[in-house]
C-alpha cells in the first residue's frame, strides 16, 4: 500500500466525546480541500463517531487502524 | 437520466432503482433540515448540563446550524455563576454511582450534596471528560447560538447581565422558528 501523504496530525488521545470530533472539525476547517488529517484518538466511541462524522460532513475517511491501543484515522478534506 | 440503451430496452428494475437512488441523494443534499439542530435544555443539574452541550457542539462540528434554548432550570447552564449553580444530588437518584453503598436517608444529610457534586466533578476530571466551561467555550467557538428563555428569566428574577457574554434572549417563538427548519429537535 502506498503511504498517504499526511498534511497535519491531530493528537486527541485521552480526550472523550465530544472533544475528538470537535477538535477534528476545527483542524479540518484550517486545511485546504484535498488535504489529509491524521487523527490519533483513544476514545473507543471514535470507531463509530469518526465514520459518522465524515458521512455527515462529506469528508472522506481514507482508512483507520489501531496501533498499540491508539486509534489512527486518515481523513481527506472534501472539495467544498 | 436513462441511457439510450435503457430507453430502447425499456427501463429495467435496476435502472429505476438507480434513478430513484440518485434523485434521493440529490434531494438529501438540498435538504436544509438535515443541516439544522435545535435543542432545548430544561434541566439545571451538573449531570444534565452535559447532554445538550455535547450534542450541540457535535452538531455544530458536523456542519449544522445549531441552537440551544435554555429554559427553566436549564438557565443555570448559561448563568455567569454556572460553576457554582450546577450541582448533583444523590437524593431521589438511585442511579447515581456511590463509592460505598449507603441508605437513602444518608444522602439527605447536610454536606452530602456538595460531596456528590465534588465526586462527580473529580470522576469526570479523572476520565478527561471536558468541563462545562470547556464545552460552553467550544459551543460558542463553533457558532452554537445560546438562547435564554426570557419568560423563565423573569419568573426567577434574572437580568440579562446575569448571563454569559454572547447569550441571546428569546421565547417559544424563537425556538420554534429554529426547530421548524431542523430535523434534529431535542428536549433535554
Amino acid at each position: 500500500m502506498a503511504a498517504t501523504q499526511i498534511d497535519q496530525e491531530l493528537d486527541a488521545r485521552g480526550l472523550l466525546c465530544p472533544m475528538p470530533i470537535v477538535k477534528t472539525a476545527k483542524a479540518m476547517k484550517e486545511l485546504p480541500a484535498g488535504a489529509v488529517l491524521k487523527l490519533l484518538a483513544t476514545d473507543r466511541g471514535s470507531i463509530t463517531d469518526v465514520p459518522a462524522w465524515t458521512g455527515t460532513t462529506g469528508n472522506e475517511l481514507l482508512e483507520w487502524h489501531e496501533e498499540d491501543g491508539t486509534l489512527v484515522f486518515l481523513i481527506r478534506k472534501a472539495a467544498d | 437520466m436513462l441511457t439510450e440503451q435503457e430507453l430502447t430496452a425499456g427501463a429495467t428494475d435496476e435502472a429505476i432503482r438507480r434513478i430513484v437512488r440518485e434523485e434521493l441523494d440529490q434531494a438529501a443534499h438540498h435538504d436544509t433540515g438535515a443541516k439544522h439542530a435545535a435543542i432545548i435544555a430544561s434541566k439545571g443539574t451538573l449531570d444534565w448540563a452535559y447532554p445538550p452541550l455535547i450534542l450541540a457542539t457535535t452538531a455544530a462540528a458536523s456542519g449544522m446550524d445549531t441552537s440551544i434554548f435554555f429554559t427553566f432550570y436549564g438557565l443555570n447552564i448559561v448563568h455567569k455563576d454556572f460553576e457554582r449553580k450546577l450541582k448533583v444530588s444523590a437524593i431521589g437518584n438511585p442511579a447515581m454511582p456511590m463509592p460505598v453503598p449507603m441508605p437513602t436517608f444518608v444522602t439527605g444529610l447536610p454536606g452530602m450534596g456538595p460531596l456528590a457534586t465534588g465526586m462527580m466533578k473529580s470522576m469526570f476530571r479523572g476520565k478527561h471528560v471536558a468541563t462545562i466551561a470547556e464545552l460552553l467555550e467550544s459551543a460558542q467557538d463553533l457558532g452554537v447560538r445560546l438562547v435564554a428563555c426570557q419568560m423563565t428569566m423573569d419568573v426567577f428574577g434574572y437580568a440579562q447581565e446575569d448571563f454569559l457574554p454572547g447569550v441571546e434572549f428569546g421565547g417559544a417563538a424563537a425556538f420554534l422558528a429554529d426547530a421548524s427548519k431542523a430535523h434534529v429537535t431535542l428536549f433535554v
